[in-house]
């Protein structure tokens, strides 16, 4: 499986080789992929590609590469240099509406190979696109909007990764639509996919962990128990204002049944989150957040370890400080951000003495940030956060620097 | 600009040590090594700490009946636990009787992995609840010889100060192998750990938890819970030795403020009033094969040997030798600092029904009846130097 896509790519990637020989062959498009440009529903195609003469494929891509110096309690493993994720994207227009989109991810330097979006979108009306293939499930607004270069922050948010799974895709069909009127725009998206797994409660993590599901690469083969996922989201915008949206995500999880025999009865898995974005109009200051809730069917004979109830989310809040010609790039800027973030993995109160269950974390994570364009960006940030266990001893302290750059090419 | 930039890298590289957050400081923290391990100790001591961390998922053998999901969640940091993690005991109403399995002792296992129903108490049946101890200082005490224990035992309070204390004889496992220290009384041995002291070492006290408290099976202890029959080992024995080492090589808890005026008042006080009868704080250690465990004097405050402590605290229950109103002597080192692993609270005596050091010091019945008095009749003033004092440990 990785041996073809990587052949596919490299095909791909040898035209592009070939282009270099005349770079007129090329042409790119330069859109701003910054966040506070369009619906967040079209994040997956609000990308800069590189179409190559007369040829029906783009293609494009990002990477991401930090440093570290993070340390707990006093105690540091050092510094440490990484790359989180490269990223190769390859559209095609089959059709006048009939279009093809893919992103395969490459982690940690290769060691895992991921399909992330997959799919063929045909546009029957506005209102009414079809989608079928892998696709990002819409829940909250990260999960489809998850490109590093598109963010002031070094590390993802915590909630949107190891709360909700971002970035969580399946195979699936679904619609989708959006309505523009004048400075509104409203959007759809509904789809039916492979879900979640028995792992969510039964992981190493120790926790309720819905990014669990991510390693169980059958769910690309099939669904693990034959019930649908539903995924369902509503957006509104205003160009002026902002965008918010709603979304839910929800189906049964487990394998209750194998091979017609009854193992446990249906257990659910319900995600609701709301998400939105917004500019100050003069001071420029740009805001993006999103929160979520997360209901699990535990088994009431299983242990508390594993909560019933998550809930978490985080706000980004991002002010231009400077916009001029620096180090020659003309139309750089330079940001100030904060980010706070939250999560609660077990939200309730211990069965045996009736106190809260702790099992939840919040950071801060002041940031700087250097766009030399829309499409990259160089990243200082400072994270500090306190994460209490189970029990909700005193709480860890972990902090530190980081330094990354993500732009897409 | 250029000065930003140069700011920034100083700032990145040569500010890194004061960014992190600060660490704790030794005597407030539990975890760590004794001192003057040698690097393929250390290196040992490591993978004990990773193992008694590792969480058990039903993929990797999680019960399917169990307790906890790790070493860590009975002792987080290595301290006490918290009632969500409590054992239930039951089986053996008698000394010296082996205790019931066709009921399903000797642990309830009150969780099951999805598809499965724990166990659930057969009404009627007598039994305890343990709260998780610490397992800090355990190498120590381990190291002692059975003499050392037997020099404090007075099961006929010869010296009439109404302070007996008997060790637990406890049948050996088949695995068990004697150590020189040991000393054989008819074909059984003396128990140091747990609340009954019904473990003889730290071998049998962690492959015991790991079959009973995770569902996990061992060479050592190969039968599953739920069916009774034999399974692949779970765990391997290099695991099993790696925990034991780490369990052997954590650090004694250091006391805080130990040149307190008040702490010094207390501690006098606690002499006093004869707690240190059973609360022995002085040990010494004989010879040992790891060489930081050798010739070494700590203060656990423990004598390891049961004591009757009166009818409240008769669960009608018991392991190995001891009577169901015994209880073994809990070492109070590292006392002060329970409430930073048990959720902010204190969870004392042996099933966690004490929410504070003086309701523990209150709740000793039994050959502790007189000196309990002696405490309640101290002044405000003396009863706060001994909590401070005990807080210290």
């Amino acid at each position: 499986m990785k041996l073809t896509i990587l052949t596919i790519y490299l095909s791909l990637f040898t035209l592009v080789l070939y282009g270099q020989v005349d770079s007129s062959l090329f042409k790119r498009t330069a859109i701003d992929t910054t966040l506070a440009k369009g619906m967040n529903m079209d994040a997956v195609y609000n990308r800069p590609f590189l179409n190559m003469g007369k040829l029906p494929v783009s293609l494009g891509g990002y990477m991401e590469a930090d440093y570290q110096y993070m340390g707990e309690d006093g105690i540091t493993e050092g510094h440490t240099f990484r790359i989180p994720r490269m990223t190769l994207f390859v559209a095609s227009s089959i059709h006048r509406k009939i279009k093809f989109l893919s992103e395969i991810e490459f982690e940690e330097g290769g060691e895992e190979v991921a399909i992330e979006f997959a799919a063929i979108d045909f546009n029957f009306h506005p209102m009414l696109n079809l989608r079928g293939g892998v696709i990002m499930n819409p829940i909250g607004a990260f999960n489809q909007n998850h490109d590093g270069p598109k963010w002031e922050f070094v590390d993802r948010p915590v909630a949107a990764t190891q709360m909700l799974s971002a970035t969580w895709s399946n195979v699936g069909f679904g619609l989708y639509g959006k309505q523009y009127l004048k400075n509104w725009a409203f959007g759809y998206e509904v789809y039916l996919t492979n879900g979640f797994d028995d792992t969510i409660i039964s992981n190493a993590e120790n926790k309720t962990f819905l990014p669990s599901s991510k390693t169980n690469k059958e769910r690309f083969e099939e669904s693990n128990n034959g019930e649908p996922l539903v995924t369902a989201k509503m957006a509104l915008r205003q160009n002026s204002i902002g965008e918010i949206g709603i979304s839910y995500m929800g189906g049964v999880y487990n394998t209750y049944q194998d091979d017609g025999i009854i193992l446990d009865v249906k257990r659910r898995l319900d995600v609701f989150a709301i998400d939105f974005n917004t500019t100050l109009p003069t001071l420029n200051t740009y805001f993006v957040g999103e929160w979520a809730w997360v209901w699990v069917n535990v088994p009431s004979s299983f242990t508390q370890q594993y909560g019933n109830k998550q809930q978490g989310g985080f706000i980004d809040i991002v002010q231009p400080i400077l916009r001029r010609n620096i180090f020659g790039f003309d139309k750089a800027i330079i940001n100030i951000a904060c980010r706070l973030e939250y999560v609660d993995w077990n939200v309730g109160n211990f069965k045996e003495t009736g106190d809260s269950i702790g099992d939840h974390l919040w950071a801060i994570v002041p940031a700087l940030s250097f766009r030399p364009n829309a499409q990259t960006v160089i990243m200082f940030n400072y994270r500090y956060m306190q994460q209490t266990d189970i029990l909700g001893n005193p709480a860890a302290k972990i902090g530190g620097i980081q330094l990354g750059i993500a732009s897409y090419f | 600009m250029k000065r930003l930039f140069l700011v920034s890298v100083w700032f990145v590289f040569g500010a890194c040590e004061r960014i992190i957050p600060e660490s704790l400081l030794e005597e407030e923290v539990l975890d760590g090594p004794i001192e003057g391990l040698s690097k393929s100790e250390q290196s040992q001591f490591l993978a004990g700490d990773i193992a008694f961390n590792e969480v058990f998922f039903e993929d990797n053998g999680l019960g399917p009946l169990f307790v906890a999901t790790s070493c860590g969640s009975c002792h987080p940091g290595d301290g006490k636990g918290h009632p969500f993690t409590t054992l239930t005991r039951f089986g053996q109403t008698q000394p010296n009787v082996a205790p019931d399995l066709t009921i399903g002792g000797p642990q309830l296992q009150n969780r099951a992995i999805p598809g499965y129903e724990p166990e659930s108490l057969p009404e009627g049946v007598p039994f305890m609840k343990f709260n998780p101890p610490a397992v800090t200082g355990l190498g120590l005490l381990s190291a002692l010889t059975d003499q050392q224990i037997l020099d404090n035992a007075d099961p006929f309070d010869l010296d009439g100060d109404g302070i007996s204390g008997v060790p637990n004889y406890i049948t050996p496992p088949d695995y068990f192998i004697p150590q020189w220290y040991h000393q054989p009384f008819n074909g059984q041995f003396i128990g140091r750990f747990g609340k009954k002291a019904a473990a003889i070492d730290l071998l049998q006290q962690t492959v015991g938890a790991y079959n009973q408290d995770m569902g996990i099976t061992s060479t050592f202890e190969p039968i599953d819970t739920s069916t009774g029959l034999s399974t692949d080992p779970e765990v391997s024995d290099q695991t099993i030795r790696d925990i034991v080492f780490y369990l052997r090589t954590l650090k004694d808890p250091i006391q805080r403020n130990p040149n307190d005026a008040q702490v010094i008042k207390g501690k006098q006080l606690f002499t006093d009033l004869n707690c240190s009868a059973c609360h022995i704080p002085e040990w010494t250690t004989p010879q040992s094969d790891i060489a930081s465990l050798s010739e070494k004097t700590f203060y656990p405050y423990t004598d390891l040997l049961l004591h009757d402590m009166g009818p409240a605290l008769d669960d009608g229950a018991t392991e190995g030798s001891a009577e169901t109103y015994e209880w073994k002597t809990p070492a109070l080192w590292g006392l002060g600092l329970s409430p930073g692993s048990q959720g902010g609270a204190y969870f004392l005596m042996h099933d966690g029904r004490a929410k504070s050091i003086e309701e523990a010091i209150v709740m000793h019945g039994g050959e502790a009846e007189q000196i309990k008095n002696d405490f309640v009749a101290l002044s405000s003033e003396d009863k706060a130097a001994i909590l401070k004092f005990l807080e210290s440990l």
